[in-house]
């Protein structure tokens, strides 16, 4: 079953985190400085997001559904603790640069958004591949966020000038400012390549995330795995809809 | 006999006045500061205005191609490049003015949906632009006719400055704003001709000055307030930026506190912050606030009670 292969699929292009769901902006336009910052915050994202995925799914049928945010939280942090420990004592020197955003990753919305909207409904291997494949869509776009940056900002590459003495940094790029204008830029260049793509006729509709992808909307009221409360039956209804705005 | 009444939907009154003949006027209005600047400053004045004037009409003229819209002939472009160049110091690399020009144009005017869309003025985004990316180049001052510091960071070091060097210009600074005399004459032209109103300028200046005699720890002495008046860019900014249409609220109350923010925060600015000038940043911070000056100001209509609530029918 290609499963695996789609999951990668759909968390790098189709899905992607960053320049689709537009979501961990705060990382995003944060970290993003360098190329190595962004390539050293994407993979520790990626590392958490793969292994908390692959556990909230074994549990999911462990975990009730009334208590289910603070069980991923907790699963969360564990594994942000265990991955900062890690980080200062085989990288301390990115686990200094990226400074406060390690302990954030726990908050961070595209780890506790995918274990809400697949992992606690899907089973554990589809589950890790998810969390591998939006956390190289991560990765990829705070590489490329950080890259453009870099060079633009300091005239370097990974650490590397690339560019001939004579060019003048832009310092606003390796500034706050500099972030928007550059994750605007990419945004608009994918769409741009998207929009020629489907043209041809390829297709970059999400491809769904089990049958739990939109309980405020879906019919089947007895169904185990809805995450609002079934047990308030009577204008049960009503309540979902505001929910689901 | 029956008359023949013509029925046509609204506009049914039209004013004559276009933005291409407000621009010219602008313009004309400019020129005696560009003259002074290019005349204080030497031929290379002339060449940073051609091109960042250049550059900014090239990239609308592209712009306009890319988008089978051509918008190059209401001058707004040349406006934003003459704005822009004035805001320049003398000695800066021209590729910066042409960057400059184009982020001006691209960036904060058409990315944003052209002229009247744009949240915020063009020429002073690409100057704070330019400040950030390049702070050396940006407030290298010192050129052929000048060296050393500009008059207000000369103020603010606790030297002497003179006055009337200041008033007439020969000081260095950018390449428009160093002639209190060029812009207040050019500010008379767009009064006598309508184009702008005291409003704006006039509560911007006087909170400033209040300002400034309140914090500024030199009281009410005149020569250093004079000197705060008609140092750094003030009078450009409160006549020539502060009233650009598309960025100044359209209410009138809303207007005069849009100008009583911009007092306050360039004396902030200037006076608790790290450097001398802060017209730009105080003008576009400005800029940002004018919807909701504008929500909080919003006039009663005929008919209407204040808060938009109808007026009941008297019985």
């Amino acid at each position: 079953m290609n499963k695996v292969g789609e999951r990668l699929y759909n968390g790098i292009v189709k899905e992607n985190p960053t320049f689709v769901l537009m979501l961990g902006m705060c990382p995003t336009l944060a970290v993003t400085t360098s190329a190595m910052n962004g390539l050293g915050m994407g993979l520790t994202t990626m590392v958490v997001l793969a292994l908390s995925n692959l556990i909230i799914s074994l549990l999911r049928k462990i975990i009730p559904n009334r208590v289910r945010i603070p069980a991923f939280i907790v699963i969360i942090a564990s594994f942000v603790t265990a991955v900062q420990l890690l980080l200062e004592a085989y990288i301390p020197a990115l686990n200094k640069s990226l400074g406060v955003y390690i302990p954030l990753i726990v908050v961070n919305c595209i780890i506790l958004g995918r274990a809400e909207s697949y992992a606690y409904s899907n089973s554990p291997i589809p589950s890790l591949f998810d969390g591998l494949g939006m956390g190289l869509g991560f990765t990829v776009a705070l590489t490329c966020i950080g890259a453009v940056r870099e060079l633009l900002g300091a005239g370097e590459l990974f650490g590397l000038g690339l560019l001939p003495e004579s060019f003048e940094p832009v310092r606003i790029f390796g500034q706050a400012p500099g972030a928007f204008f550059v994750l605007a830029a990419l945004v608009a260049l994918q769409n741009y390549v998207k929009g020629i793509r489907k043209k041809a006729g390829k297709s970059y509709e999400k491809i769904g995330s089990g049958c739990g992808e939109d309980c405020a909307h879906c019919s089947d009221t007895s169904c185990g795995k809805r995450f609002y409360d079934t047990n308030a039956q009577t204008g049960g209804q009503e309540a979902l809809g505001k929910e689901g705005k | 006999m029956s008359e023949l009444y013509k029925v046509s939907s609204n506009p049914h009154i039209r004013s004559k006045v276009t933005i291409s003949g407000l621009m010219l006027a602008v313009i004309i209005a400019l020129m005696p500061a560009a003259g002074f600047g290019i005349y204080n400053f030497g031929s290379r004045a002339l060449v940073v205005i051609l091109v960042t004037v250049g550059s900014t009409v090239a990239t609308e003229v592209l712009f306009g191609l890319y988008r089978k819209k051509m918008t190059v002939t209401d001058l707004s472009a040349v406006v934003t490049g003459l704005l822009l160049a004035l805001n320049l110091p003398v000695t800066i690399p021209l590729w910066m003015a042409v960057l400059g020009g184009v982020f001006a144009i691209l960036v904060v005017k058409l990315l944003f949906g052209g002229l009247g869309q744009n949240f915020m003025n063009p020429a002073l985004g690409a100057r704070c632009f330019l400040l950030l990316s390049f702070p050396g180049a940006m407030t290298a001052f010192d050129c052929d006719a000048y060296s050393g510091a500009t008059p207000l960071a000369a103020l603010k070091a606790g030297e002497q400055v003179n006055v009337l060097d200041m008033f007439t210009g020969r000081v260095s600074g950018t390449i428009g704003e160093t002639s209190v005399l060029a812009l207040l004459a050019g500010a008379c032209l767009l009064l006598a001709l309508g184009v702008i109103d005291l409003r704006i300028p006039g509560s911007y200046i006087a909170t400033f000055t209040l300002f400034v005699i309140l914090f500024g720890g030199r009281g009410t002495e005149p020569a250093y307030l004079a000197a705060q008046l008609s140092g750094g860019g003030l009078m450009l900014g409160a006549f020539f930026m502060a009233t650009d249409y598309v960025t100044r609220p359209i209410t009138v109350k809303g207007q005069y506190v849009f100008g009583v923010i911009l007092g306050l925060l360039t004396g902030i600015f200037r006076i608790f912050g790290p450097g001398a000038e802060g017209v730009s940043y105080a003008i576009i911070l400005g800029n940002l606030l004018v919807p909701l000056i504008e929500k909080y100001t919003k006039p009663k209509a005929f008919g209407y009670r204040k808060g938009g609530k109808r007026l009941e029918r008297e019985k």
